[in-house]
């Protein structure tokens, strides 16, 4: 398949075919990570910027590696770095990037659209690594991996995502890929963590965690930000892991082989009891291998893409 | 009867040819068109063109003093008066406030020296609070005296309903309206976008239209409460025009205002955060765009204003989120609403209330419905003339509008004010 992409913004731009696409260049690139040299020259000579402007360890030793593993160099600048210091405007970040010439630039961002606006300004590949409140492609497409590697096709699965939906651009991405691959995503979460409008998303939506559970194949949860509570928008903690937090009761009321993700870093004890977090079921460890996969093969198909 | 200075030659005025008569810097008469001759008067051919009263604008931010990078005084009044404008109301959100007089005769002695021979008149508005903080009453009389035509917090909406009371009472014993941004602070935590389904696709923090409609509600239940006239800014959305609906029929004195933005774009703009989209308040929905329109038809609506928001380039070319509200309309207005009239989504009579007698008789401004003695304030206008709005045409030195690029249809090819020539 021949990539048409410039950027990866949100994975509402791929068709089901390039996702698809996408999960097998995944699976190649998984097997080299299982090899004991897991250095092959892919990508020699290319060079990639990590910029990222809101602090990510996971994400960004993730795409640090998926680079290194494919001979790419990667370089980061990163939110405590000088030349990001409090007054220089994204656009002045974006020409100053621009000037050195990479081949691609990941993109985290505190704000929505902001890898949007680096897309317009600049020539080469943005990879938004997650965007403010909306989009975090490479997490979604990860999740999907993982589900890929385990079911091989997400057609008819039912799949929960749990917690705070409102802020969550994991949520986001994922209800469009999961929706795109054929399967159906409910959202559950106390109303004031849910966004306005969410009737007209596509995903039925549940206030009440165990019908929620009911049947389902999968359930991610989300990380809450624990500041919810200072904005007025839950009691407490303890409130919130007994009605909302996933637990064993919860558990049973799924289908037996139900597989339970977490994008990490987990509040343990407060959205997942901990040793559901390490049980059987569990696929937060796997989520991490996938991703450092599935960014192999994203940085592999936009840098190499036909230009 | 007094000898004619000027006379306009065959414009149109509702749909008939006529020929205008000035003298000393008023209308003298409209009359049908003829070939009389006026011995020693400058004769304008206008063949084809049409004749406008001009405009008032209500609802302006001139940025003088403090933000001069984003507009002065002098460019604002440039801006208006190619736009059409006569009279223009500004708000006190600069830097000082206007929440004093010394403040007003300032901005009063700068439009005098942008137009020493005259042009647009500039009427400021005074602060409602000082320094616009919602603690305190701003000195009413004393600014009322020095040429203040309303009193507002606009920008930052008296958040007491106390203080807000008190404000009004004091307002009105100046005689001169009370102005409110409608928009409750405690419903509002982040300004510029519409809660609803885009804001939600885009991940944007944004506000409701209850938090319009709510302070919508909270001024006109004073206003019937103190039996006070309220004039409400920038209404936006169908929760607030059924409110001031009802209101209007219990006979509160209540007017109201809406920009063209509201009528011509929905949030649906916002697609691509394109910072130029973002307004307070927000752009909304179709339905609430539908009942703008509705509510200019039967009068719920009085007028309309630009709440012209001039901002520097670098200002708006920033993370949506950190960037500025605002749309700088005074370039731009008279074409966008001209093309309402033009779809025969709002009618010719409507237009010329909207943006001049209504305004000018809310607000005791000069007025020229073209009668014997009105201020000779007119334009002439080429309804079919193409321009594209960008940065060579704008005289604002605000260039932030989601209109830019476009071509707009309708422009003044020259402006009279007391029956001087300015463009
Ligand atoms: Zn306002």
């Amino acid at each position: 398949m021949e990539w048409r992409h410039k950027d990866l913004l949100d994975v509402s731009q791929l068709s089901k075919e390039e996702v698809q696409h996408v999960f097998e260049t995944a699976t190649y690139f998984q097997e080299i990570n299982s090899r004991p040299v897991k250095k092959v020259p892919t990508l020699k000579g290319h060079s990639v910027v990590l910029f990222f402007a809101e602090a990510s360890t996971r994400t960004k030793t993730s795409f640090d590696m998926a680079g290194k593993r494919l001979s790419c160099d990667t370089f980061s600048l990163a939110k405590s770095s000088s030349s990001l210091t409090k007054g220089e405007t994204l656009k002045d970040t974006a020409l100053t990037l621009e000037a050195m010439n990479p081949d691609g630039i990941v993109i985290r961002h505190w704000a929505s659209g902001a890898a949007q606006f680096l897309a317009e300004r600049l020539d080469c590949s943005i990879i938004n690594a997650g965007d403010g409140r909306h989009a975090h492609p490479t997490q979604a497409l990860l999740d999907g991996f993982t589900l890929y590697q385990e079911w091989g096709s997400l057609a008819g699965k039912t799949i929960l995502i749990l917690g705070d939906i409102a802020h969550s651009r994991v949520a986001r991405s994922n209800l469009i890929l999961l929706n795109k691959m054929g399967a159906k995503v409910r959202f559950c979460g106390p109303r004031t963590l849910l966004p306005p409008q969410i009737k007209k998303w596509d995903a039925e939506v549940y206030t009440d965690l165990s019908e929620a559970c009911k049947g389902v194949d999968a359930i991610m949860c989300l990380r809450l930000q624990l500041e919810r509570q200072q904005d007025g928008l839950l009691p407490d903690l303890r409130e919130y892991s007994n009605y909302f937090g996933l637990g064993h009761k919860q558990i049973e009321l799924a289908k037996p082989d139900v597989k339970i993700m977490h994008p990490g870093p987990m509040n343990r004890g407060v959205e997942i009891n901990s040793e559901l977090a390490d049980c059987e079921a569990s696929l937060v460890l796997d989520q991490v291998a996938s991703g450092v996969a599935t960014r192999m093969a994203l940085l592999y198909l936009y840098l190499t893409r036909k230009k | 009867m007094t000898h004619p200075e000027l006379v306009i030659r065959k414009a149109v005025w509702k749909g008939e040819e006529v020929d205008l008569l000035v003298a000393e810097g008023k209308i003298l008469e409209v009359k049908p068109s003829s070939d009389t001759m006026y011995e020693g008067a400058e004769i304008v051919a206008a063949k084809g063109l049409m004749l406008m009263p001009s405009l008032t604008d209500v609802h302006v931010h001139l940025r003088e003093p403090g933000f001069e990078y984003k507009e002065d005084i002098a460019s604002g009044l440039k801006a208006a008066v190619h736009g059409g404008f006569s009279n223009i109301m500004c708000m006190a959100n600069t830097d000082p406030v206007n929440d004093n007089a010394v403040v007003t005769d300032e901005m009063l002695r700068k439009a005098r020296a942008a137009f020493p021979e005259g042009g647009p008149r500039l009427f400021p508005i005074g602060a409602l609070t000082k320094g616009l903080k919602g603690e305190e009453l701003a000195p009413m009389h004393e600014m009322a005296e020095a040429g203040c035509a309303a009193f507002s917090n606009d920008g930052l909406p008296v958040k007491n309903s106390e203080l807000f009371r008190r404000a009004m009472e004091y307002g009105s014993d100046t005689g001169k309206p009370v102005i409110d941004h409608c928009e409750d602070p405690y419903l509002a935590p982040a300004a510029g976008v519409n809660e609803g389904e885009v804001s939600s696709v885009l991940g944007l923090a944004a506000q409701p239209d209850v938090a319009e409609a709510t302070q919508v509600a909270r001024d006109l239940l004073m206003a019937e409460y103190l039996d006070m006239h309220i004039h409400l800014a920038h209404i936006s959305c169908r929760k607030s025009v059924d409110l001031i609906a009802w209101a209007k029929k219990r006979g509160v004195k209540v007017t109201a205002e809406t920009c063209p933005h509201y009528l011509l774009l929905t949030e649906e703009a916002l697609h691509g955060y394109h910072s130029d989209t973002k307004v307070n308040p927000p752009l909304r929905t179709a339905d609430d765009v539908e009942a703008l329109l509705a509510a200019i038809k039967d009068g719920t609506i009085d007028m309309f204003a630009t709440d012209h928001a001039p901002h520097a380039a670098h200002e708006k070319e920033v993370e949506f989120m950190q960037a500025p509200c605002g749309i700088s309309g005074l370039d731009s207005a008279l074409s966008l609403t001209w093309s309402l009239v033009a779809d025969g989504k709002i009618s010719f009579d409507d237009f010329i209330r909207m943006w001049t007698t209504a305004p000018c008789e809310t607000f005791d401004l000069p007025l020229n419905s073209f009668k014997k003695g009105d201020p000779a304030d007119f334009f002439l206008f080429d309804p079919a003339q193409e321009w594209v709005l960008d940065s060579a045409s704008m005289h604002s030195k605000g260039k932030n509008t989601p209109f830019r690029g476009q071509t707009l249809k309708g422009r003044v090819i020259s402006h009279f004010l007391s029956g001087k020539k300015i463009v």
